[in-house]
């Protein structure tokens, strides 16, 4: 009985979780191509250098400065926050486990999510050792 | 060729790369990194974060129809996670320390493997007695038939988990989903029925690379004018693959991909070694 009632948790929460993955991939995908259109109206003509490898600017490379890149309609910035708003959506599908194992006081279970939502943190922080 | 030129010929590429991958199973990331790099002369570490980007859009974006189906183990995926996650961030912080001709010797290999492993045929499992670690991790489960639900037992834990490692290493350093060796440690490792498998995979897939992601963006891998193109191009050449896969006789197909992938494996090997890389 009590596997059933599990059962019936998981599919639920997993239903909702898929279809809010599904937004948040056509949110992503959506906020790229919009960004996308304004990087190339505006840097289309120029010649790309990726070929050589020079790392993207600091700004590039936090929250703060993609948001802010952003919020002065810069094409490259709204593609980079398009593309952490894709890189979130498999962070909150196990957020949204530790719920679901929580729902089921699954203890073991909750115990392993939070260990992956932790290194999942770790690597978003920065990942340095 | 200038960026705008350039952005349309890698969403093409990118959009029969998500398209091919999808059909065969094999995943559109594993041709992206050496596509990007050998045709299009894009510096390894920009093609790898841009492939990583298309990676979690084809996992996420799967997910929704996967779940429908009830196939998917999340107490297998999430335990697998914790070595596979681990791994990505050991496997990224490599990629940033090792010279990028070492990386592509490696990423040649990894696609021979691949190559050949898609070619092999799936094996039935018999059924096996239940595990002692399997129960304690309460992974046995059962999937939908139609013959109503089918219960299955998992072992080779220790054995899978270990396996799941190398795939996130091999993940965060190639900036690739490691779908393929994530697949084999459940069903030949664990003996995970194979539709399990595959779509617990599937799951697993985007949750590494994002464990990737992280390090990949704050070492500045992630260019968004060409993650643009690569990600809307896998992303749409996938969903038209998920589409086109019950009226498409995948036999030749997978033959046909497994070639390319192997000549592309020879290709990064060479350029690698003479150091074009």
């Amino acid at each position: 009985m009590e596997n059933a009632a599990n059962r019936w948790t998981d599919q639920r929460v997993e239903t909702i979780v898929a279809n809010l993955l599904r937004a948040g991939v056509i949110l992503a995908a959506s906020v790229v191509a919009f960004g996308g259109a304004l990087f190339l109206i505006r840097h289309g003509r120029e010649i790309p250098h990726y070929g050589i490898f020079a790392g993207e600017p600091g700004d590039l490379r936090s929250l703060p400065g993609t948001l802010g890149g952003a919020a002065s309609f810069d094409g490259r910035y709204i593609i980079q926050l398009g593309l952490l708003i894709l890189i979130a959506t498999p962070v909150a599908r196990v957020a949204f486990s530790v719920i679901a194992f929580t729902l089921e006081r699954d203890r073991l279970y909750v115990g392993i999510t939070l260990v992956v939502l932790a290194v999942l943190v770790f690597s978003l922080a920065g990942g340095r050792f | 060729m200038n960026t705008f030129e350039l952005a349309i010929l890698v969403w093409l590429g990118s959009l029969v790369a998500g398209l091919l991958g999808s059909l065969t199973g094999l995943g559109g990331g594993i041709v992206i990194t050496p596509l990007l790099a050998l045709a299009f002369g894009v510096d390894l570490h920009y093609a790898m974060g841009a492939s990583l980007v298309s990676v979690i859009a084809t996992s996420s974006g799967a997910a929704a129809a996967y779940v429908k189906e009830g196939f998917t183990n999340m107490r297998i995926g999430m335990f697998l996670e914790v070595a596979t996650t681990v791994g990505a961030v050991v496997g990224a912080t490599m990629a940033t320390r090792l010279p990028a001709s070492r990386i592509a010797i490696i990423f040649g290999i990894v696609l021979l493997y691949s190559a050949y492993a898609s070619s092999r045929t799936i094996s039935a499992h018999a059924a096996a007695p239940p595990d002692r670690i399997a129960k304690l991790l309460r992974l046995d489960s059962q999937y939908p038939s139609v013959e109503g639900p089918k219960a299955y037992h998992v072992r080779g834990v220790p054995a899978g988990f270990s396996l799941m490692f190398v795939a996130g290493t091999l993940s965060g350093l190639l900036g690739i989903g490691s779908g393929a060796l994530k697949v084999i440690a459940m069903d030949q490792a664990m003996h995970v029925p194979f539709k399990v498998s595959t779509t617990t995979s599937n799951f697993m897939i985007g949750v590494t690379a994002a464990a990737s992601a992280g390090v990949y963006l704050e070492r500045g891998y992630i260019d968004p004018g060409l993650a643009m193109p690569v990600m809307l191009g896998v992303l749409l050449g996938s969903l038209m693959g998920a589409r086109l896969l019950p009226k498409t006789r995948t036999a030749r197909l997978r033959t046909l991909f497994a070639v390319v992938v192997a000549a592309l494996a020879v290709e990064m090997i060479y350029h690698g070694m003479t150091g074009r890389i």
